[in-house]
């Protein structure tokens, strides 16, 4: 089927110039005479007359959406903490405090839970598949070890295809992954915490198509191994929280390093 | 009226399967009497003690996420299978120890039984001398583990460094927990999956 991109006779080429003022088409259209052809004309003026727009607008700026994702919640409590806290709370609380902070530095932030529910693994990575996002922080708490665990996938880099495996697609990113946890490891360590960096099989985050991170609280500890600051403490969880968000401030400046640099 | 020649084929059937009757029951009562006497039968031989070898295990650190080599002396009976399972439960029992740098409770009664068997994907004619180890904790061990994502990987990894350092053949490692597969192991460390030797190398801390 073909259009013909000639007009009817009775289509005049005045009317095709561009639309009519305001004044005449509110005029006009009382006009005696201005039947279906004037209705025609103004159709065919608006279908066939060059794009009204007198420069094309802005780009819209680029996104920059964090998803934070408290893990655990729900039926999954995740570890019980020696505070008698469970972990699924401890992650919620940090997400929620992170999130105010990210937000009233201009960051978007999406989360994969806002109470305690469950949210499976799989729709976590949903999540922050569909949302686009440049940086993805997977937040937990523990009992063992001391300060900051920063743990990135253990997948081998690989090429971005088309279609990637679902539960691989974490491969094409892992570099940007394995450069987010330099910035956050920076940040953190310029906040005077300790910090252990690791890479370990990681499933849901496995499945994320951005860079991301699993960031373990565990408890502050002194020289004598002297637990100082449970994963829970209000203050210890608010100097975690702005160091992170501090990392993400960097990182949005310079979302494609690879490599650790110091504040 | 019945032929006599019918009359005698019948008594000789009938005293045939009478007999065949009771030679079945005396060979039953024969098997139940051999059964009830393996089963209280007192070991006759005293149990052979394996010798003290050189085993290195793959500890791992809490404190640093670190995973550390260390040569012990132990009894290691000259089945891998069995090997596998002392290695384990040497590496388990200095876990469980008071002062361990990773403490997990349980010992070596955590580990029920270590499988070997040739790694799938490789031939069966078992040239290439890759092997999966099947390893069956116990219930109690995964229930007891403190839950972590630190604690649990460096559990996991630092079975499967133990088993590639004192068995090279062991390239895969999978886990079982009372016999059944498991999502993962306290709630982090995921179990569903094959784990590679290589990849659990022991590294330096990382620690800033």
């Amino acid at each position: 089927m073909h259009w013909s991109n000639t007009l009817p006779s009775w289509v005049t080429q005045d009317s095709i110039s561009g639309p009519p003022t305001n004044s005449s088409w509110f005029v006009g259209w009382r006009r005696p005479g201005w039947g279906v052809k004037t209705a025609v004309n103004l159709l065919a003026a608006i279908a066939l007359s060059p794009p009204c727009f007198a420069q094309t607008p802005p780009p819209p700026a680029a996104r920059f959406v964090i998803v934070l994702d408290a893990a655990h919640g729900g039926d999954d409590a995740g570890a019980h903490l020696d505070s008698g806290q469970f972990e699924k709370t401890v992650n919620l609380a940090l997400s929620v405090r992170l999130r105010s902070l990210l937000a009233a530095r201009g960051i978007q932030v999406i989360t994969t839970r806002e109470a305690d529910t469950s949210v499976d693994i799989y729709q976590r990575a949903a999540i922050a598949n569909h949302a686009n996002a440049a940086v993805c922080l997977s937040l937990h708490a523990s009992e063992s070890g001391t300060g900051i665990h920063l743990f990135a996938s253990s997948l081998q880099p690989a090429e971005p295809t088309r279609f990637m495996a679902w539960k691989t697609a974490q491969a094409a990113w892992i570099t940007r992954s394995l450069g987010l946890a330099g910035a956050v490891n920076s940040a953190l360590a310029h906040a005077g915490l300790s910090v252990t960096l690791g890479r370990i099989p990681l499933p849901g985050i496995e499945s994320m198509t951005c860079p991301a991170l699993a960031v373990e609280i565990a408890p502050q500890r002194d020289s004598d191994n002297k637990i100082t600051a449970e994963p829970d403490t209000p203050d210890y969880q608010a100097r975690v929280a702005a160091s992170l968000a501090a990392a993400m401030l960097e990182w949005r400046s310079d979302p494609n390093r690879t490599e650790a640099r110091q504040p | 009226m019945i032929p006599r020649y019918q009359k005698i084929l019948l008594a000789v059937l009938l005293i045939a399967s009478l007999g065949m009757g009771f030679k079945l029951w005396e060979l039953r009562e024969r098997a139940h009497k051999h059964l009830l006497a393996g089963e209280s039968s007192a070991p006759t031989a005293a149990p052979v003690v394996a010798p003290a070898e050189q085993a290195t295990l793959v500890a791992a650190n809490d404190m640093d996420n670190s995973l550390v080599p260390q040569v012990h002396s132990l009894p290691l009976p000259a089945d891998p299978g069995a090997r596998a399972r002392a290695v384990l439960g040497k590496l388990l029992d200095l876990y469980a120890a008071p002062d361990s740098t990773h403490p997990v409770p349980g010992g070596a009664a955590s580990v029920a039984q270590v499988f070997l068997m040739p790694a799938p994907g490789t031939k069966s004619s078992g040239n290439s001398g890759d092997q999966l180890a099947v390893v069956n904790l116990t219930g109690a061990f995964a229930a007891s583990h403190p839950s972590g994502l630190e604690t649990e990987s460096l559990t996991v990894l630092s079975i499967c460094a133990t088993l590639r350092a004192n068995l090279p053949g062991v390239t895969e490692v999978r886990f079982l927990v009372d016999g059944q597969q498991r999502p993962s192991l306290a709630g982090h460390a995921d179990l569903t999956r094959t784990y590679l030797t290589a990849e659990a190398t022991p590294t330096e801390g990382n620690r800033q």
